[in-house]
């Protein structure tokens, strides 16, 4: 009982610091997918962190914010979109740009508009995400086994963390069986191919930056309006980064974008929980290592060790008609 | 890629338009200012004044442009050779390893023109080996460098922090730092360069650091424009199938580019460790591995376009500091705001205007000149 009670808390934990993360890692796919690259989640979410911080403390209201991080994170997709498939510029460049707008515009507009030094007025708890009890979670809670995972693992969530688990199948469906996917692929596979048949690839490729925009917005609400009460600074703390991380494990693929989201969160849970207590066979591991054992499996995947990544072909290169 | 755009005169191409893009993204920077409330202008004479308005606060602007100086050229020379080195950061931060173990060995025996030569060694040894493995995955495994290095600056933090957690810390000691350095760690400063021009240092720790960044700054000039290596690496930039044709070795020059790319992000660390705090703090960095991104971008990789271009990082970073002083309102991350859009404006947004100046120089510049300028296109 003792092993189950531990094992629950751990898996928990990993649930919560995984939804961010799936949800960024979608709006990479949607992007990448696409042909756009985007190391600029990390802003976004940020942004969307923001905005959803300060208009959920002003209206009261947690959906208001959550809208508010949406607009702010698509306006950001849409920068990010008229310089690289606009302007056809610098697709990484743009990225790490907007990355750095945001997290200085975040602190110095949070700074003037509350004066409370780098955060967002705590959030009451009406204006948050409150965790959503499943039917019969307690009435169940005494059937052995079953009852405690589902009252501790599956219920008690907030909803933007049963959203986040359900854009993994809707996305997959978006992706592999609808004609808007089908497209979406081509674009960043063969954007030549997609011009011929009369489809815009420029318009084609908006619509993959805008995807990001919603889902990295959403991502931003959930970091401060349902795992925190409001903004602080700096709030992602590299999470963009990890979803891009986790993204590149998963080959570009919905399903396996959950799977490599949730292994990063455990990575995460587990050396919160048992930071300086030592394993067994294996002894005391630095924290130290644990942390960058997201970025080490990323880098050693990329590497082509275990597998081979093989990013959409097209990706990073802006598309222009044949004159 | 071709450029479909006709041909600038130089003084456009590297003069105007960097300049209108920067004038552009102080424009937007200046909004914030609005946005938060503040007067644009006020803050503009507070960051001049701050930055050049006495000897110690040119000081300041020198020694932080220093540091950029470095930066800059990293991202500069992987950006010669068509690769984007990110990682700055993680490899500037490593090299602090190379500068505290030749301090830390060196300077209670040897003087400091004796530490410093080893130090820099130090410190280019570890900042290119840090950068060797991105390079190195790169070309024989074919993984995204951008990826890599980033990744890398993470795996930097973590490491670092545990040097300086378990590795490098005095015994008994509770803040992450290595012990001070004696004299033999701490480089003089620039005193008499300064009295020249009739100013004093004051407490700003400009030191020869600088003059080392003048120098690699040329040694960057000489080796892209000057050497067999740099024109490989340009070819490479331009064309990659050229360079295959012509039978350079690829694989090889990714290599040796990112470490040459890495030694000059390494050497950025001697200033603040050697030149300032006289040991390795936590995230002594500070970004400005970043900052390098957009010093190249607005210098346009030119090492005459560089210096310039991190003076005026300089005088953002120093006037940056008088700012926030004089108006709390506008800490400095209002320069963390300047820097994105410097990146994005001079960086990703480059050709934005060039249609228009392209029109207007061509313009102006009469008949004769536009027929050659439309053939050279």
């Amino acid at each position: 009982m003792d092993l189950l009670q531990l094992f629950l808390e751990l898996a928990q934990s990993t649930v919560r610091l995984s939804t961010p993360l799936i949800l960024a890692a979608l709006a990479g796919l949607f992007t990448e997918r696409a042909g756009v690259f985007d190391i600029g989640l990390e802003g976004k979410m940020l942004g969307g962190a923001f905005a959803a911080g300060c208009v959920a403390f002003v209206a009261q209201s947690a959906m208001a914010g959550l809208l508010a991080a949406v607009v702010v994170s698509v306006l950001l997709s849409l920068v990010h979109g008229y310089a690289s498939i606009t302007q056809r510029g610098n697709q990484i460049v743009s990225g790490v740009a907007i990355n750095f707008i945001v997290a200085g515009s975040t602190v110095i507009l949070g700074q003037a508009w509350f004066q409370q030094g780098g955060r967002t007025p705590a959030l009451s708890e009406g204006a948050r995400f409150q965790e959503i009890e499943l039917p019969f979670a307690e009435a169940l809670r005494s059937v052995p086994l079953i009852g405690p995972i589902y009252a501790e693992l599956l219920s008690g969530h907030a909803a933007l963390t049963y959203f986040a688990f359900l854009m993994v199948p809707f996305t997959w469906w978006v992706l592999y069986r609808t004609r808007f996917g089908l497209r979406l692929r081509a674009v960043g596979e063969n954007p030549g191919a997609v011009d011929t048949a009369g489809i815009s690839v420029i318009w084609m490729r908006y619509r993959g930056v805008i995807c990001c925009g919603i889902l990295c917005g959403v991502a931003g609400a959930y970091l401060s309006l349902a795992a925190n009460a409001g903004w602080t600074k700096g709030m992602t703390a590299g999470k963009g980064y990890i979803a891009l991380a986790a993204l590149i494990f998963a080959k570009w693929r919905p399903v396996n974008v959950m799977f490599a989201c949730l292994l990063f969160g455990f990575l995460d849970a587990f050396a919160i929980r048992y930071q300086g207590t030592p394993l067994p066979l294996i002894g005391k591991v630095p924290v130290q290592l644990m942390q960058a054992l997201p970025y080490i499996l990323t880098v050693i995947l990329l590497a082509g060790f275990i597998g081979k990544a093989i990013p959409p072909k097209a990706g990073g290169v802006p598309y222009v008609k044949e004159r | 890629m071709s450029v479909p755009y006709a041909k600038l005169p130089a003084w456009a191409e590297y003069g105007l338009i960097p300049l209108v893009n920067l004038i552009v993204a102080f424009a937007v920077a200046g909004l914030v200012v609005l946005l938060v409330g503040e007067s644009p202008l006020e803050a503009a004479y507070h960051m001049i004044n701050g930055a050049f308005g006495r000897g110690e606060y040119i000081g300041f602007t020198l020694y932080y442009a220093t540091t950029f100086i470095f930066t800059g050229l990293a991202v500069a020379v992987a950006f010669h050779a068509g690769l984007f080195n990110i990682g700055g950061e993680g490899q500037a931060y490593v090299a602090g390893i190379g500068v505290a173990l030749a301090c830390l060995s060196l300077d209670r025996i040897m003087p400091w023109y004796v530490v410093f030569p080893v130090a820099i060694l130090g410190a280019a040894l570890f900042g290119a080996a840090w950068a060797f493995i991105p390079g190195w995955l790169q070309a024989k495994r074919g993984s995204h460098i951008v990826i890599t290095t980033i990744m890398f600056n993470f795996i930097a933090a973590s490491l670092m922090n545990y040097m300086l957690n378990r590795v490098m810390k005095p015994l008994g000691s509770m803040s992450l730092e290595t012990r001070t350095f004696e004299a033999g760690g701490q480089l003089p400063k620039l005193d008499w360069l300064m009295k020249i021009f009739g100013l004093s240092v004051g407490t700003s720790p400009f030191n020869v650091t600088f003059l080392l960044a003048l120098a690699a700054a040329f040694g960057v000039w000489v080796l892209i424009w000057r050497t067999r290596l740099g024109y490989e690496m340009r070819t490479m930039g331009h064309s990659p199938a050229a360079a295959r044709y012509a039978g350079i070795k690829e694989a090889r020059i990714i290599v040796i580019t990112m470490m040459i790319s890495g030694a000059l992000a390494g050497m950025m660390a001697l200033n603040p460790i050697m030149g300032e705090t006289y040991r390795m703090q936590l995230d002594f960095v500070q970004g400005a591995g970043f900052v390098g991104i957009a010093v190249a971008l607005m210098g346009r990789s030119h090492p005459a376009g560089i210096i310039p271009a991190a003076i005026l990082f300089g005088v953002l970073y120093q006037g940056g500091a008088e700012i926030s002083f004089e108006m709390p309102s506008i800490s400095r991350d209002m320069i963390v705001i300047i820097q994105g859009l410097v990146i994005l404006f001079a960086g990703a947004l480059e050709h934005m205007f060039r249609p228009a100046i392209t029109r207007a120089v061509l313009a102006v510049s009469g008949r004769g000149h536009t027929e050659a300028a439309v053939k050279g296109a």
